[in-house]
């Protein structure tokens, strides 16, 4: 028997007065299971959160949190089981990250004695006595994280949660964004940063004006728009000439002319490519293998999407 | 009820470690000493009971100042929230948008009722001590009533700040809303009741429609109570046409008061509940 899905909405729509910032969505989120929310600046992202928090009232469609509708009564104990990060998280300035996480644990009727562990899993130990205004930006946001660890949460809503995030902080989200999925967390996250999503998480919706353009994973989303893997080579010029010849038809000749060549690979055939490549009478430098990344995946389906 | 002490608790905190607590205590206590002290300078020859003159003082104080610090409180309670960004992380808790509204409140209450009762206490405590009359036998009562009744005062004051703050969108205007309010209860309201009654209209207004209007104002309701309350606090303050067998009970009064705290209170639930996110 499968689990029960964290998430699941059938043909969800929000519409404000003038504007449909939702627009028949359908999908669902299993336990364990990390989902990147992507898309452009007012895509409806923020929407879908606030449904899912039952901050807003859907305007058509079916939405299940964690088996329970947002418009039951008995959302609000749902809700002790939900972790959410809003983008930009800002808190009392007033108060520590410790008073600060507190008073968030008794909200959830959570046991405040986790908090300690809560903040060294975000790495803010250190500085947990102090009061939050004198926090930067990504200490504020790692403080956000940690609140919406609180109660070890069954579903983990994440709004922009690298903004402002340093390198290490980043390794060290990611890292706690895999432990939290091997505990059967479900985790939907938006972000702005593709390129480190793409291998962080299981799979993807692109949003683009209230619509969801795709849903899937990279590799299945790559596959539907055939967008080819290419490989990269650097040879001298004796072997680049041998490759202009044997590899003609496959050549992009812009980037040949500065002494490396790119070679596009047709769906299955990397493999193959490859293995031509290494024959004897070639001799390479260097390859690389360059797979199409979530930017050309997002840029596509957006794109198609403006012009529809 | 849980999650509303829970708000309430961290609105006390912050209020302490802003220092406002501090700040409108000793404000409170120093404007309410200067002019209790000025003010009781006469009772010595006029053999009143100094108390009772500080009542009278007091109360006049209270009418400007305790709104005033009341709305400071509450104007931007939810609208600061919003424009922070910490009113979605809150709401996405178990607990119901009334709760928030209820929870500042009591919090906010408990901040002012401190800064009230240590204030005022200061100074009632200075008189006490100081006059010619035995400290058990001063106007204690009217006193501590004046206390109670001001701290009802500023909770009414709260309650309105709280609905203004739940209706508008910008904190500017929370705070032009919570100067219109004081402006009006506190100053153009009796301005515009005096005009009524010096012009020829007012001549023909029953006595019934007049107590009407009066109770209409909180402040008024407020003065009524304090300065009807005793013989002597009614003469000092020229109040003694509203008192005798026409005078309105002070229990009517009180209910009254607890009345025009649960209206706006309630208003901004409702409000606060309606509003989109």
């Amino acid at each position: 028997m499968t689990e029960p899905a964290a998430i699941a909405c059938q043909d969800l729509s929000k519409g404000y007065r003038s504007v449909q910032a939702l627009d028949q969505i359908s999908l669902s989120i299993a336990p364990g299971e990390c989902v990147a929310l992507v898309g452009p600046n007012g895509a409806g992202k923020s929407t879908l959160f606030k449904l899912c928090l039952g901050l807003v009232k859907q305007s058509a469609g079916t939405l299940s949190v964690l088996e329970c509708s947002p418009d039951e009564l008995r959302f609000s104990q749902v809700k002790q089981r939900l972790g959410f990060l809003p983008e930009q998280a800002q808190f009392q300035g007033s108060l520590s990250a410790h008073e600060t996480l507190r008073f968030f644990a008794r909200l959830k009727g959570a046991d405040p004695a986790e908090n300690d562990n809560l903040l060294a899993r975000v790495r803010l130990s250190e500085a947990a006595g102090r009061r939050v205004s004198t926090y930067s930006k990504g200490m504020r946001q790692r403080l956000g994280l940690a609140q919406a660890l609180i109660g070890t949460p069954d579903l983990l809503l994440l709004d922009e949660p690298m903004s402002g995030l340093d390198p290490e902080a980043r390794h060290n989200f990611f890292q706690i964004l895999d432990e939290e999925k091997a505990r059967g967390a479900a985790i939907i996250l938006s972000s702005h940063i593709l390129t480190e999503l793409e291998a962080r998480t299981d799979r993807v919706a692109i949003l683009s004006q209230g619509s969801l353009k795709a849903f899937g994973t990279i590799a299945a989303l790559r596959s539907e728009l055939n967008l080819r893997p290419r490989i990269r080579l650097h040879a001298d010029s004796a072997q680049m000439g041998k490759l202009a010849v044997r590899f003609a038809d496959r050549f992009d000749q812009q980037t040949f002319m500065n002494g490396q060549a790119v070679l596009e690979c047709a769906p299955g055939q990397k493999l193959q490519l490859l293995r031509e490549l290494m024959q004897d009478d070639l001799k390479l430098e260097a390859l690389d293998i360059i797979e199409p990344s979530l930017e050309q995946v997002f840029a596509a389906h957006t794109q198609s999407g403006d012009r529809t | 009820m849980k999650q509303i002490v829970i708000v309430a608790a961290k609105e006390l905190t912050d209020g302490m470690r802003n220092r406002w607590v501090l700040i409108v205590t000793a404000l409170m206590a120093a404007l309410a000493l200067v002019l209790t002290l000025l003010g009781s300078t006469p009772a010595g020859t006029t053999k009143i009971d100094a108390l009772a003159v500080t009542i009278v003082s007091l109360s006049s104080l209270s009418i400007f100042f305790v709104p005033l610090i009341a709305l400071l409180l509450s104007y931007d309670a939810v609208v600061a929230e919003e424009e922070r960004g910490t009113l979605l992380l809150l709401l996405s808790y178990p607990l119901a948008r009334w709760h928030v509204i209820a929870g500042k409140f009591c919090g906010h209450f408990i901040l002012l009722s401190f800064s009230i009762v240590v204030g005022f206490g200061i100074a009632g405590l200075a008189i006490g001590l100081n006059s010619q009359q035995a400290f058990a036998e001063q106007s204690w009562a009217g006193f501590f009533w004046l206390i109670g009744s001001s701290t009802l005062l500023g909770a009414i004051f709260l309650a309105l700040g709280l609905a203004a703050s739940a209706i508008v969108r910008e904190r500017g205007t929370a705070a032009g809303a919570a100067i219109g309010i004081w402006l009006l209860f506190v100053l153009v309201y009796d301005l515009g009741l005096i005009g009524l009654l010096a012009s020829s209209a007012g001549q023909n207004l029953s006595d019934g429609l007049i107590t009407g209007l009066l109770l209409a104002n909180p402040t008024d309701i407020y003065r009524m109570l304090n300065l009807t309350g005793s013989a002597e606090a009614a003469a000092l303050s020229a109040m003694t046409g509203l008192t005798g067998p026409n005078a309105i009970p002070a229990p009517v009064l009180t209910v009254l008061l607890c009345a025009w705290i649960a209206v706006p209170l309630a208003a901004a639930c409702l409000l606060f509940g309606r509003r989109k996110l």
